[in-house]
């Protein structure tokens, strides 16, 4: 089988002393979650890092509880607790679902909800064997000076390819990042930058800790996922979707699409046509094509851009039906 | 007359290695580890077809950990499955053909120091002009990948029986239709792995994962230029094939080599990606059909011509081409057929035989012209297939027939599937297609040609009760071994876990060919048995003399020889082998199998597709099809399979479960695909995708018994008939659900959507 490199693997019991490690190890230094997308890119030669920092051993990093008006959820905490966890499909069933939604059971065990927000982004000629990419002469991710994605390009386009993002973007949540520089609170919207290279702004010694969803009434959210099995794949695109009602009017709509390019991207429309309108049919399909017309697909993962492109507004009507728009 | 039994045949015994499955305790190659072993990997071309002009090894030996680096020039002779195609090197010697192909072997203490290693060996190569696809295979003859260096072209059959043409222009209708098979790889869930040893006696044991251990002998003999005597070649459990571990690869060649320089025993194990390299996976390829018939639904002739993408190598590429059109001549089928089939080389991983060999992609293309056939001429498309259902003893190609099940396929699922009243009257959106196959039990004639047994096994008869079968079969997780204890312990009148089973060890059991062309039942089977009744025969003369009666008055039942009438007069099976052994001797047998001679028509090439019994399957499918997204769902399978007999059933029921699986995996999922560079497209498990568990059809399995008179109680093959219908079955129920009709493999949400625009902008 494809060895792991060698690597150092620190078992750190407090945050303090992870956040220290990381800092003192710099570049040779990456943090381990559930690993299970950390380590097989490890095999495949993607990872410089020489030393993990678990966070396995920390107290306190796992768990779900309502703290005042929000949701808080360690970062620690698996995948499959976030999916089954009563409270979250309560009141964040977009999140639920989406973290159901990711790889099979295995990694949904293994798998955490910090560890899916930092997700390496993924791309057809990236998440490849050492050997494969020197083939094809590797690529601006990677080991490389050119983009095979879009000819010429400039600017890495590799997929966010994480479930959970866009729910947690449509729900408004935050993460809270610590650092040796000490705590800091940032808007999932806000944690995705355009460069598929690295593709959030945590610094690399900076640990996602929590993440805090906000509790409103009124809100309703939902998470659709395209894939061509039943289990286990990566997203050829998803879409999360977020509604706030007041009466029989809709005072926000927020619509998430990812596994497009490196950042998970708000269709902006939502908050030009949704606030004050009536939750109809027309709202649904407009939203919808305007969904499809500000995303476009290109050919970074598996599956045909064109069809994933005219799904786009098929994933986007189907979850705002099953929200009750329409 | 159903043969006599003691009870164990035909009933739903527990496979006899299922439990120390299910525990992790089956040793597969990858588990024997050797002291002093040492760990190899293999160096691969990153071009499509290049010239390698140097390969320095001296960084690479440099290292401490690493032992030692061969290349091509170290194994310099030729291989191939088919002596009359001996086109590979172990490791490539002059020039490297497709990305992934082999050019040198480094063993090392680790594998992650053999890993590390291939990084230090220089290899400087000038690239050649390369051939990608069927297209330029054909246009790009400067390539020169043939065996004349002036073309690609591998193999080429063209064969007639009756007058096509004639028979096209008397015929009412004449249907023409063209379809494409991009290929699909066997994705077995254990990797290809070798385990060499070369001892001080000079003797050789390799440790691998094939389903042919003897050509592997034989093979390795050539290559490694040593005597077979002193090469041993064991195969141990095996978790999936397919047809993927059917002939020799570079790593048991490197391993074997490897072992004998540095006189330390070789492990060498093939990543995921290495599977994709390694392939010899189902050929891509393009069809051509024209099929007519008369107005009343007979069919008139069937006139075929096929393109089809090889890869790097010959593999059994002579075989494939006639395959894509010997076998079609069963079991609905016109009287006048012709067919051209053209095999290419290309530079891509190499095609070889995957479950249903050669015929999958033609049956598919065929099925599907016959739904045609039967809308133009407003028939009900098993109706057409009965009409046209061969029911002579002989073929038009000339092969013998023996038993034929195949109506009763048809009419079994016709019934399961509630065909009459359902089929076109779902809905838009669901619907029901059918199709139906035949397959060989085997191949008629070993691929070497020679005289002696095709299969083989030897018995000995323990004083405790318990009977070794020292078997040459490969069991592949197809369940021979189970078959053949069931087989024993049924003669015998023993339990199944009184029977022990030795299989595929060359220096412990007798010849058999191998895991492949579905021979394992028919021939192993009969081989078995004809070991078994010697030694039944002494048991009964031995407790006859002790009740003193007659032989034939004494029967075999569980566990007792008893007499016949008096069932009180009953000598246990222990007992009995205690008095066999006193008044013959040491008890032993030897039984084998040879096929008849003279199978075949009689014409170039009429030999290949010659079986002793051939098997027949009916399909049924059903499906859903989302217009939004272009989703197909194939909700439900019914399958009936002509087995001859089901000696194991739920063993059947496993193989047309696995078959169905795995055809509708190729229908809607699975797609091998090298791009222009020759890379492929995701060598690995997440991109090349094979369904979850959750992407399963429900799966009714229906078997059908024609109990043929030269397989063993009956039997005939159940392991790759049951595949080849289950494609053309979906193609034509999403015909039936939506109307748009599918020529191009696999049926991906993008297609079908293209499809259905295409019919509503019409």
């Amino acid at each position: 089988m494809l060895p792991l490199p060698r690597f150092t693997l620190h078992r750190p019991a407090t945050i303090a002393e992870a956040a220290a490690l990381l800092h003192h190890l710099g570049r040779d230094g990456q943090l381990l979650a559930g690993g299970t997308d950390l380590l097989p890119n490890m095999k495949q030669g993607l990872v410089g890092a020489r030393a993990l920092v678990s966070l396995q051993r920390i107290d306190g990093l796992s768990g779900v509880d309502v703290a005042g008006s929000s949701l808080s959820i360690g970062a620690m905490t698996p995948l499959a607790r976030v999916a089954s966890d009563p409270r979250v499909r309560e009141a964040a069933p977009a999140l639920s679902e989406a973290a159901a939604a990711v790889g099979g059971p295995h990694h949904r065990r293994m798998g955490t909800l910090g560890g899916n927000l930092c997700l390496d982004t993924r791309c057809r000629y990236y998440n490849q064997t050492y050997f494969w990419r020197s083939a094809l002469g590797f690529c601006l991710k990677k080991d490389g000076t050119v983009c095979h994605v879009v000819a010429g390009g400039q600017r890495c386009v590799a997929a966010a390819s994480n479930d959970t993002a866009p729910a947690l973007i449509a729900l408004e949540a935050a993460v809270t990042l610590e650092s040796v520089r000490g705590a800091r609170v940032v808007p999932v919207g806000e944690l995705y930058t355009a460069d598929g290279i690295t593709n959030t702004t945590r610094e690399p010694d900076e640990i996602v800790t929590r993440v805090t969803i906000p509790l409103e009434r009124a809100r309703s959210s939902g998470f659709e996922k395209l894939r061509r099995r039943g289990a286990i794949d990566f997203p050829l695109l998803s879409v999360a979707a977020r509604i706030d009602r007041d009466g029989d009017a809709l005072r926000a709509v927020e619509l998430v699409v990812s596994a497009l390019a490196a950042r998970p991207r708000r269709v902006a429309a939502a908050a030009r046509l949704a606030p004050g309108a009536r939750p109809t049919a027309e709202l649904r399909a407009q939203l919808a094509q305007a969904a499809k017309k500000e995303c476009r697909p290109l050919d970074n993962i598996e599956g045909d851009p064109a069809w994933r492109h005219e799904m786009v507004p098929v994933l986007v009507e189907r979850l705002l039906a099953r929200l009750g728009v329409g | 007359m159903k043969p006599r039994s003691s009870g164990l045949v035909g009933e739903r015994l527990r496979r006899n290695d299922l439990i120390r499955k299910v525990r992790g305790e089956v040793r597969y190659t990858d588990d024997l580890k050797l002291p002093r072993m040492l760990h190899a990997r293999l160096l691969r071309c990153p071009h499509p077809h290049a010239k390698i002009l140097r390969i320095d090894p001296a960084r690479a030996l440099a290292s401490p950990e690493v032992a030692a680096v061969i290349t091509g020039k170290d194994l310099p002779r030729r291989f191939g499955i088919i002596p009359w195609t001996p086109d590979e090197y172990p490791l490539a010697l002059e020039t490297a053909r497709f990305v992934g192909d082999a050019v040198a072997a480094v063993a090392a203490l680790s594998e992650r120091a053999a890993d590390l290693a291939l990084r230090q060996i220089e290899v400087d190569y000038e690239l050649l002009p390369s051939v990608k696809d069927l297209d330029e295979a054909e246009s790009k003859t400067e390539a020169g990948l043939g065996a004349s260096g002036r073309d690609n072209v591998s193999k080429r059959v063209d064969l007639a029986f009756g007058d096509v043409e004639a028979a096209l222009a008397a015929s009412d209708l004449v249907v023409e239709g063209s379809y494409t098979f991009e290929g699909t790889a066997h994705a077995p869930i254990e990797p290809h792995c070798a385990l060499a040893q070369y001892d001080g006696d000079g003797l050789l044991t390799l440790w691998s994962t094939t389903q042919v251990p003897h050509y592997l002998h034989r093979e390795l003999s050539r290559v490694l230029a040593v005597s077979p005597a002193r090469i041993r070649v064991i195969q141990p459990p095996i978790g999936g094939a397919f047809g993927g571990k059917s002939e020799p690869f570079a790593l048991e060649f490197a391993a074997a080599k490897l072992a004998m320089v540095t006189g330390r025993p070789v492990k060498l194990l093939y990543t995921r990606e290495e599977e994709f390299y390694a392939h010899r996976g189902r050929h891509p390829m393009a069809m051509r059909y024209r099929v007519g018939a008369r107005s009343d639904g007979s069919l008139t002739a069937v006139d075929a011509e096929t393109r089809i993408d090889g890869g790097a190598y010959s593999s059994f590429g002579l075989v494939t081409t006639y395959y894509s059109g010997q076998l079609l001549t069963l079991p609905s089928f016109a009287p006048n057929y012709r067919f051209s089939s053209t095999r290419y080389f290309t530079n891509k991983p190499p095609c070889g035989p995957k479950r249903g060999h050669g015929s999958v992609q033609p049956r598919f293309a065929f099925e599907c012209m016959l739904d045609r056939v039967a809308e133009k001429l407003s028939l009900d498309p098993i109706e057409l297939r009965r009409k046209n259902a061969v029911d002579a003893s002989s073929t038009v190609n000339g092969f013998r027939v023996t038993s034929n099940g195949y109506l009763e396929c048809l009419a079994r699922v016709e019934e399961a599937s509630g065909w009459k009243e359902r089929r076109g009257k779902l809905g838009r959106g669901r619907g029901l297609g059918v199709a139906s196959s035949a397959y060989i039990s085997g191949t008629n004639y070993p691929i070497y040609p020679n005289e002696m047994p095709q299969s083989a096994v030897q018995l000995k008869v323990d004083r405790s009760g318990v009977v070794t079968v020292f078997n040459g079969a490969s069991e592949i997780g197809q369940g021979t071994d189970t078959l053949m204890a069931t087989l024993v312990a049924d003669e015998l009148g023993l339990d199944l876990g009184a029977v022990r089973v030795v299989s595929a060890d060359s220096d412990l059991c007798p010849v058999d060919l191998g895991a492949y062309s579905s021979r394992g039942t028919f021939m192993n089977g009969n081989a078995c048995l004809a070991a078994a009744r010697q030694i039944r025969d002494k048991l009964v003369a031995a407790v006859a003399a002790k009740l003193e009666v007659a032989p034939r008055d004494v029967f075999v039942s569980r566990g007792y020889l008893c007499a016949v009438g008096d069932e009180r007069r009953a000598i246990s099976v222990t007992d009995a082998i205690a008095l066999a052994e006193a008044r013959f001797g040491t008890l032993g047998a030897t039984g084998w199998y040879k096929s008849p001679e003279g199978l075949g028509g009689d014409y170039r090439g009429g030999t290949i597709g010659a079986s002793p019994a051939y098997s027949f399957t009916a399909h049924v499918a059903e499906v859903v099809v989302d217009e939004q997204t272009g989703v197909v769902r194939v909700e439900k399978v019914w399958c009936a399979h002509d087995c001859g007999r089901a000696l194991c059933p739920t063993l059947v029921d496993g193989q047309i479960e696995g078959s169905v699986y795995m055809g509708v995996a190729e229908a809607l999922l699975e797609e091998h695909v090298i791009d222009g560079r020759g890379l492929h497209r995701g060598p690995n498990l997440l991109d090349y995708r094979i369904p979850t568990s959750l992407d399963v059809p429900d799966i009714v399995s229906i078997l059908v018994e024609s109990h043929d008179p030269e397989g063993p109680l009956g039997a005939k093959e159940a392991g790759e008939g049951p595949l080849h219908s289950s494609i053309p079955a979906v193609a034509n129920a999403i015909y039936d659900a939506v109307g748009v009709r599918l020529d191009r493999l696999p049926f991906s949400p993008g297609r079908v959507l293209a499809a259905l625009r295409e019919q509503g902008g019409r």
